[in-house]
């Protein structure tokens, strides 16, 4: 029984465009208090368009409706939960975007002197102390803008440090259970990829690494938990392999929202690794970012990190671009400081033994779920979960009904899916992660949900498989979608 | 406390569901060797209020009451009170990546709007969903240049932002994309073409210039477009100062178009988040790195939009994706998206009006280096002067002048940067020119 939600009147919207008149207006500038200027005579009358062809015109009213009424249409962490495995769905604390807006930073130019920014500095030198301390890491660049930007910044690190010690080498190992940013970021750092298997309870199998270890081999890229969720239980023993092969070990900090305050990436040999803060660290996803991937290394690897890094000049705080054996620039300034500023005062708001009271119970959610869904749906790993359990779709399969149609279900139920098919070493995967941040009422409700599915799926595959049939939109084309592309709004006068 | 919604005695009821005893018990799998046996050393948690008031005393560290005339990639313009009333709703905040369409369709539509402003904007074809920042955009539309054309070698203007020219140098060096720099005139602060064309040849796949470029000058797109495709090479044209946008016309002869748009409505931030584009030719869409929207149907044959061409992107294409990059910056794009709206197709034009207004009241009391168009920025000399003493007199006064130029450029020391916006008032411009001329 569907227990969360009912239906109500729900607003229809065209597109922009599709408002738009001339000389309608939502804006008005304040008088210029300078000469006007001839665009033509000033610029070259080559150098000035006539219009703006097709961009809108509508009034303010019409614009604020029109994004209201589309966000109607989106399903929200404020709407409950969103229980997508390995993306860390918590709640977004509205605090942190009051302080982000706090003028004396959002208004701060990267180029204003440093003595005027030492606010600014400030909230650099608070989240990166924070953060070595989280970790157990040596020191930490804050500027790449979101995890896979930070994979590719670690691993050039690495490449930098291997340089120097006389050769990059060739290929970076990454498990079969990884994410597809990990190959994509070894590619675009100029290393092939090696897959490597996992073992039969789904953790790093040594006697492969053992194997595929030799000195071709730059780094192992590891996430732990891994995508199963599970504690790579060989981990030190697995670093130590890699080190005794003069190679490095990466971790995708993807899943940190498990082992904050409990154990740290620092302490079990790891080298090199990136933090989500729009994952753990609670910065909203925004619909698909902002983010920021900040990535701690060992002490070796300080000399490499990108410019410019912190220092201290007497009490006030300064950028040092003098760092001869840096990678360079990741990207322009300093990184996404309005995110930095968001995660600071997440860690602020739950302190040292609050963040570990809420990995505790993001592990405590996860276990609640996995124990009450484990007799309806199959689990091919078994090892106790973390911060997420990922079951199969084998029971449903045999009934034609697959994962991707379990989570359509799901969303006539008031929930969003959990993560469909990933990661790929689980046939048909269900990976849910409830985070912390859900009451033991929604987990109940979702919990009911499933296996209320699970029954359907039994009694009624056919309905299951065309869900959803209580959304505003039912399901959506998306073969046609890549077949012919429509990527923008063309006018009938263009068409 | 306050994000953890669970009283003491839900958890008992959790765990003995689950069968454990304490809330230890769930990592006591863990090896020991792993454990952290000790609290974490950071302070224990704060109130609301003592958070608040830790940004508002940092914030008062910095500068506050300050005119400033530094311009060069970040610009002060006004935000619509709209932006953040529409980013503010937990609807858009607090959403994934639009993958379920069914429940995605306000994030969805938006960045449909969203591409689709950015192609009349730019006059490209296709534009993608946003990209980290301009300065990584860059790189991204040069690798893509390279895959199109089979080429490696890249021609980048040295009129181009010092800090996108380095990322672009970062991304370049494990790539094997050799990077070479042609120069600017010294007459006109546009791009040097003669330079440009004795470098051209036919291993080159891109040409970078940026228009206006970061002294603020107009460069002669029509011009380097003819060159580059001349030699078989494509033309990529970047952009800082989105506002141009509504008044310049659009680089028609581009073939990738990229660029940063922190003028529409985004806070300067101390250097981001920020939101970048890449804008192409139709055939050129299979190349395009990031997430893109499309325009489909639903069962029931109602008008639906879905992420798609994701065989480009690296959850499926894994190491032969043509980018690695899969958060980008939707929030941020709609704060974009919301400005244009706002401003729509008059509003843009007349605040890009204002901008060229009151950037040349100032330079009329002013003699700048460059004789070329310049738009909002433009290179003056600071005299007998240096720019930090020049920037001193100015800081007395509550005025933060313009971005010394000796810092990447030495052969232009002695010399600042100044812009001029919409929010610019005309008695700071006249104690600049004042404190200038002294």
């Amino acid at each position: 029984m569907i227990k969360k939600v009912r239906s109500h009147i729900n607003r229809d919207e065209g597109l922009l465009f599709e408002r738009s008149s001339p000389g309608k207006r939502a804006y008005q500038l304040p008088e210029l208090d300078v000469p006007l200027v001839d665009a033509a005579a000033a610029l070259g009358k080559e150098n000035v368009r006539e219009q703006i062809e097709h961009f809108p015109e509508v009034s303010e009213v019409e614009a604020i409706r029109h994004f209201t009424r589309l966000s109607t249409h989106n399903y929200a962490i404020d709407l409950g939960l969103y229980p997508l495995g390995s993306c860390t769905m918590k709640y977004n604390p509205r605090i942190n975007e009051q302080v982000a807006r706090t003028e004396g930073l959002a208004w701060a130019h990267p180029y204003q002197p440093e003595p005027l920014a030492q606010g600014c500095l400030e909230v650099l030198q608070s989240l990166e102390s924070a953060l070595l301390e989280i970790t157990g890491m040596d020191a930490v660049t804050l500027q790449p803008s979101a995890g896979a930007h930070g994979e590719w910044t670690g691993i050039m690190l690495v490449r930098a440090l291997l340089t120097s010690r006389g050769n990059p080498r060739k290929r970076i190992l990454v498990p079969d259970s990884a994410h597809g940013t990990n190959p994509a970021t070894a590619a675009m750092a100029g290393y092939g990829v090696e897959g490597i298997a996992s073992n039969e309870r789904g953790m790093i199998d040594l006697a492969a690494l053992e194997r595929a270890a030799n000195d071709e081999i730059a780094a192992l890229m590891v996430t732990n938990p891994s995508t199963l969720g599970i504690f790579e239980e060989n981990i030190v023993k697995a670093t130590e392999i890699m080190h005794s092969r003069g190679g490095m070990v990466y971790m995708d900090g993807a899943n940190m929202n498990a082992l904050v305050g409990v154990t740290r990436p620092g302490d079990f040999g790891i080298d090199v690794m990136h933090l989500n803060l729009h994952k753990t660290f609670s910065t909203p996803h925004g619909g698909g970012g902002p983010g920021a991937g900040p990535v701690a290394v060992k002490k070796i690897f300080e000399p490499f990190l990108p410019v410019p890094r912190l220092k201290r000049i007497g009490e006030a705080l300064a950028f040092d671009y003098d760092r001869p054996q840096s990678i360079g620039k990741v990207r322009a300034y300093y990184g996404n400081f309005g995110v930095l500023v968001r995660a600071l005062a997440y860690i602020m708001a739950h302190g040292g033994p609050g963040l570990r009271n809420a990995t505790l119970d993001a592990i405590l959610n996860a276990n609640y779920i996995r124990k009450q869904l484990q007799p309806y749906f199959d689990m091919p790993y078994t090892s106790p979960s973390m911060h997420e359990c990922v079951f199969s779709d084998d029971r449903q399969a045999k009934l034609g009904v697959r994962t991707g149609d379990i989570a359509k279900r799901l969303i006539d139920y008031g929930f969003h899916p959990y993560t469909v098919s990933f990661p790929l070493i689980v046939h048909g995967a269900l990976m849910i992660e409830p985070t912390e941040t859900e009451s033991k009422d929604e987990l109940d409700l979702f919990v009911d949900a499933l296996i209320s599915i699970a029954k359907e799926v039994e009694t009624d595959p056919e309905m299951v498989r065309k869900a959803p049939h209580l959304t505003r939109t039912s399901r959506v084309d998306e073969v046609t979608a890549a077949r012919k592309p429509v990527l923008r709004w063309v006018a009938a006068d263009e068409r | 406390m306050r994000y953890l919604p669970k009283s003491d005695s839900e958890r008992r009821q959790m765990l003995d569901t689950i069968g454990a005893a304490s809330l230890e018990d769930l990592v006591s799998h863990l090896p020991p060797e792993t454990m952290l046996h000790r609290p974490l050393a950071i302070a224990p948690g704060k109130s609301e209020y003592d958070i608040v008031d830790h940004f508002r005393a940092a914030g008062n560290r910095n500068a506050s009451a300050y005119s400033s005339f530094l311009g060069a990639g970040v610009y002060a313009h006004y935000r619509p009170v709209l932006v953040d009333v529409v980013v503010s709703r937990g609807e858009f905040l607090t959403s994934y990546t639009p993958y379920q369409a069914e429940i995605a369709q306000g994030t969805l539509t938006t960045i449909f709007e969203f591409q689709t402003m950015i192609c009349q904007l730019t006059g490209m074809d296709v534009a993608n969903a946003s990209m980290y920042d301009g300065s990584t955009a860059v790189p991204e539309a040069a690798m893509m240049a390279l895959r199109i054309t089979g080429r490696n070698r890249v021609l980048i203007s040295r009129a181009v932002h010092p800090e996108y020219r380095a990322v672009l140098e970062c991304y370049a060096r494990n790539q094997q994309m050799p990077v070479e720099e042609f120069s600017y005139d010294s007459g006109t602060g546009a791009s040097d073409l003669d330079d440009l064309e004795k470098k051209l040849n036919s291993d080159t796949a891109a040409v970078i210039v940026q228009n206006p470029n970061f002294f603020g000058n107009l460069e002669n797109i029509k011009a380097a477009g003819e060159m580059a495709h001349k030699q078989g090479a494509l033309l990529v044209v970047v952009f800082t100062e989105a506002v141009s946008l509504g008044l310049l016309e659009p680089p028609r002869e581009a073939d990738i178009v990229c660029g940063e748009l922190q003028s529409f409505a985004i806070s300067p931030s101390f250097g981001g988040p920020y939101a970048g584009i890449i804008a192409a030719r139709e055939k050129y869409l299979r190349q395009m790195p990031g997430r893109l929207v499309g325009q489909t149907k639903d069962s029931n044959g109602n008008r639906a939009f879905c992420l798609t061409l994701s065989t480009r992107e690296q959850h499926i294409r894994r190491e032969k994706a043509t980018s690695n990059i899969c958060t980008n910056q939707a929030l941020i794009a709609l704060m974009a998206t919301v400005f244009m709206t706002v401003y729509g197709k008059e509003g843009l034009r007349e605040l890009a009006m204002q901008n060229l207004a009151k950037s040349h009241y100032l330079s009329s009391k002013l003699k700048p280096k460059f004789t070329g168009p310049f738009f909002n920025e433009f290179v003056v000399a600071t005299g007998k002067r240096t720019p930090a003493e020049v920037n001193d007199a100015l800081l007395a006064r509550n005025i933060i002048g313009g971005l010394d130029l000796n810092r990447f450029y030495p052969e232009l020391a002695g010399h600042v940067l100044l812009c001029a916006t919409e929010m610019t008032r005309r008695k700071d411009m006249d104690v600049l020119a004042e404190v200038l001329s002294a």
